[in-house]
């Protein structure tokens, strides 16, 4: 993966951009030393680092649009970074720009139960938000597994998802308003605790921008009403195609869970070996359903789709007796990520959304690829909304496997697109999936995107070399057409 | 309103559309963007060179029930794509509004419009709106260039989110040739509970009881005295509705726990399924104000201010989206109308009436939204003056 070469002028000057913005964010608020810098080299995507010039944590939104005003005025390019757990790269720094992080943006600022909102600075963790509402009855939908460290402020660039979308959606779903800062410095709100806002959706654009069109420094989310009664579902498969099946007809049946997570036999073994959550390690597939509001929807439910589980043949059905071992039930697989780690040095997640029904064609694709790159493969599914993870092990010390499976990979997502569905269901493009965006888009479609990034951010400072596999300088996107295949900008590096 | 000197094209490919478009742009003329026609008078319709009708894209191209998943053309009418669901037991969970009889069109609602509108009915508050169910798009933009964006699957967020920009820019950034939507499972049954006679800052307060207790209330809407009063429902007190949705034993278990959260809220009545259908159907197509000679707004407010919005106004008002949305019938100046729903936290959309339909927007914001614009129609080909400036 390359990024765009560092602009060495850019870069001489490190001394001087250090001081000015010392003078814009004071006190700790600017990091420039080397030591200090390491922490922020990296985000969730581990295998690619860079030390940015400077890191500046500022605490208010005068000193963000302040801060952005005089890198847009000094041509210095700005990465936004939340917690940093991007599994994407989407908070990887750049070696000539500096990492804005918005860390100490951490306040929950107002609960308003009666419009069921809260507003929040983007640093609060997406747990936080819950922690704070729960006692009074009511929590924050989206629920990524990182959700104990990852901002909403994060979740918000990413458009996080998590295991509750099916029902619940993702963070776009979730969110009612926000403000941002433009390169410019410009401070704009979109949206407000209303159901929508004058003008056009540009809060739906913003969110899932992955940190290039504006940063945020507020925002409003959604919260609901805890239901009254949550219960899960394990149920254990002699094939996968069995229990793709059974997902197909709990859906035919109407019903849609709140929870509906499928694993294959590596991933199962691994968190059982892990977390003793008591998975049945014998079987092929194993879902996790959870159905939740009232309790006598619950009962009723649960003992729907344990009859169709049934009906395909189950080897193990097992309903939650407790809340305690509900959560054990989901503790296997809110760790399976952590799981696959102890059985192989290293492992990369992929994020691929596929049509439901191709699943078997898909798991059969990838175990034929795993044997042919010679690399282990385990298998975690959102099952009812078709969001593949396969993980692949490798090592990192064993020349060519980082590669091979980077390899393995691009072709995992090359075959989703390929059955109809994305490359990314819910991490994100970052850099990783950036080369990629051509297998799902044509020139066309990604200069109109990037046209929307020049009426955010005209001069591409904000978290270039994300997302665009090309970038396009604003002024000749205005003018030129651009047409499938066609190397529009041969001057300009494809990296 | 349909100027009858303009020329109508109705292309029957994507490829058409985009030649339409590009041909328009190069000789610096005008469009106005239509599928069933029925929104056109909104905003006093746009003064285009030309009409681009979208009746002749009008098929289902791909439907798969059990991905939950339908794409179509855009000029494919709302009600035969409600029926080819339903078919399925599923359903739009966004619970579109025709608003042809509102608008008193002739034609019929079509998805495309209902998208590009960002229309959502009652069950907005709890399933989310238009736009939250517009997964994929295959459309034309005011260059002529014909882009995808999005996908057909549920769960995607691979390059900008565009179908969002697009659900509610009424045809001013691109022309639709393909959308794809989320359909769900419909709800096996519902009811709906009435109470009477509560004056709005009560009703307001009902609704909020209801909506922030564990039920999943689907739906809450409150008809004051004088809009009760007139067809098609006809009672002589205030009405508040909350609607109830999904399997038998669920909504007969919520049913008994929302009149316990009620309590204090007078005498409470049971719409069954049929009764209830029909009720909210009433409620989504605003019946109450079919028949007025005076213009319509709808200002959409933080829901527990809605009730404000009535009393800021002369008029005559029905709240839906526990109050969050609040269909005013009224003779203020819009400008008082439009500062009224500003004070409030939010804004208003004259709906039918004559003057300029959608709120100026201000500063930085406006000046964002018309870099948008540009990036998409540089040359203001697609329905000018719309959404006024943008």
């Amino acid at each position: 993966m390359r990024m765009p070469l560092p602009d060495a002028a850019l870069m001489a000057r490190k001394a001087e951009i250090v001081r000015a913005l010392k003078r814009l964010v004071s006190g700790e608020g600017v990091i420039g030393d080397p030591a200090g810098l390491v922490p922020f080299q990296s985000d969730g995507l581990s295998a690619y680092r860079q030390t940015p010039l400077a890191v500046v944590l500022p605490e208010t939104t005068t000193q963000v649009s302040a801060v952005l005003a005089w890198c847009q005025a000094n041509g210095v390019k700005v990465v936004p970074r939340g917690a940093g757990t991007s599994l994407s790269g989407g908070a990887l720094p750049l070696q000539d720009g500096i990492v804005l992080g918005m860390a100490k943006f951490n306040r929950i600022l107002e609960v308003d139960y009666a419009n069921r909102c809260a507003v929040v600075q983007p640093g609060v963790t997406n747990l936080a938000i819950t922690a704070a509402v729960e006692a009074d009855g009511f929590y924050y939908a989206p629920d990524p597994s990182s959700q104990i460290a990852c901002t909403i402020g994060g979740n918000v660039a990413e458009n996080s998802g998590g295991v509750h979308c099916l029902k619940y959606g993702l963070t776009t779903n979730n969110l009612l308003g926000c403000e941002i800062v433009l390169m410019s410095g410009e401070v704009v709100r979109l949206g407000g605790k209303g159901f929508d806002a004058a003008g056009y959706d540009l809060l739906g654009v913003v969110t899932g921008s992955e940190g290039l069109l504006g940063v945020v420094t507020e925002v409003t989310v959604r919260l609901l009403a805890k239901p009254s009664a949550a219960r899960a579902l394990l149920l254990g498969f002699g094939s996968v195609e069995t229990a793709g099946a059974t997902v197909g007809d709990i859906i035919a049946a109407g019903v849609i869970p709140a929870g509906l997570e499928m694993m294959d036999q590596p991933a199962i073994v691994a968190a059982e070996a892990f977390v003793h959550a008591g998975y049945p390690t014998d079987c092929a597939a194993l879902l996790i359903v959870e159905l939740d509001g009232p309790e006598a929807e619950c009962v009723e439910l649960c003992a729907q789709v344990c009859d169709l589980a049934q009906a395909r043949g189950a080897s193990c059905v097992r309903t939650s007796g407790s809340e305690a071992e509900r959560l054990a039930f989901w503790a296997g697989r809110k760790a399976a990520f952590p799981a696959v780690g102890r059985i192989s040095p290293d492992y990369y997640c992929m994020d691929g959304t596929i049509p439901r029904r191709q699943l078997p064609h898909v798991l059969t694709r990838i175990s034929e690829m795993a044997a042919d790159y010679g690399l282990g493969v385990a298998n975690v599914f959102h099952a009812g909304d078709g969001n593949l993870h396969p993980l692949i092990l490798y090592d990192a010390d064993k020349p060519g496997q980082l590669e091979a499976a980077e390899a393995f990979g691009a072709d995992i997502l090359k075959l989703c697109v390929a059955v109809g569905g994305v490359l990314t269901g819910e991490h994100g493009v970052g850099v990783e999936k950036r080369d990629l965006m051509g297998e799902m888009f044509s020139e066309t479609d990604l200069a109109c995107q990037q046209r929307v990034k020049c009426a955010f951010d005209p001069d591409l400072l904000l978290n270039p070399g994300k997302v665009f596999p090309r970038l396009h300088r604003c002024a000749e996107l205005g003018r030129v057409h651009v047409r499938r295949g066609a190397v529009a900008f041969p001057d300009l590096p494809r990296f | 309103m349909l100027d009858v000197a303009a020329r109508t094209e109705t292309p029957r490919t994507a490829a058409e559309v985009a030649e339409l478009v590009a041909e328009a742009g190069a000789a610096g003329r005008t469009l106005e963007v239509v599928g069933g026609g029925t929104k056109r008078a909104i905003g006093g319709g746009a003064a285009a060179d030309g009409v681009l009708s979208l009746a002749g894209l009008a098929k289902v191209i791909d439907y798969a029930p059990e991905e939950l998943v339908l794409t179509a053309q855009p000029g494919v009418k709302l009600s035969a794509l409600e029926k080819l669901v339903a078919a399925q037991g599923q359903m739009l969970a966004f619970e579109p509004p025709h608003l042809t009889k509102l608008l008193g069109a002739k034609g019929q609602a079509t998805l495309g419009g209902v998208l590009g509108a960002n229309l959502s009915g009652p069950r907005r508050l709890r399933a989310g709106a238009a736009r939250d169910h517009f997964l994929g798009l295959q459309a034309v933009t005011g260059r002529g260039e014909l882009i995808r964006a999005g996908g057909r699957v549920v769960k995607n967020v691979t390059g900008y989110d565009l179908p969002k920009l697009v659900a509610g820019s009424w045809g001013t950034l691109a022309v639709l040739t393909e959308v794809t939507v989320k359909v769900l499972p419909a709800p096996r049954t519902e009811l709906t509970l009435l109470y009477f006679g509560l004056d709005e800052a009560r009703a307001g307060e009902a609704m909020t009881r209801a909506l922030n207790a564990p039920v999943d209330v689907s739906a809450a809407a409150h008809l004051p005295e004088k809009t009760a009063a007139r067809p098609p429902l006809k009672v002589e007190m205030a009405v508040t509705a909350l609607r109830l949705e999904g399997f038998e034993a669920s909504v007969a278990a919520r049913a008994e726990q929302l009149v316990l959260a009620l309590k204090g809220c007078g005498r409470v009545e049971q719409l069954d399924a049929p009764h209830s259908r029909e009720f909210w159907a009433q409620v989504r197509e605003v019946e109450a104000f079919h028949k007025d000679p005076r213009p319509l707004w709808r200002i959409s407010v933080p829901p527990a201010v809605g009730w404000r919005a009535g009393d800021a106004l002369a008029g005559e008002a029905l709240y839906d989206w526990g109050g969050g949305l609040v269909w005013l019938l009224t003779e203020a100046e819009p400008a008082a109308v439009q500062a009224a729903a500003r004070a409030l936290g939010g804004h208003a959309t004259l709906y039918r009436g004559n003057g300029p339909a959608f709120a100026p927007l201000e500063g930085p914001l406006a000046a964002l939204t018309a870099r948008v614009k540009a990036a998409f129609d540089p040359k203001g080909v697609l329905n000018p003056g719309r959404m006024g400036a943008g």
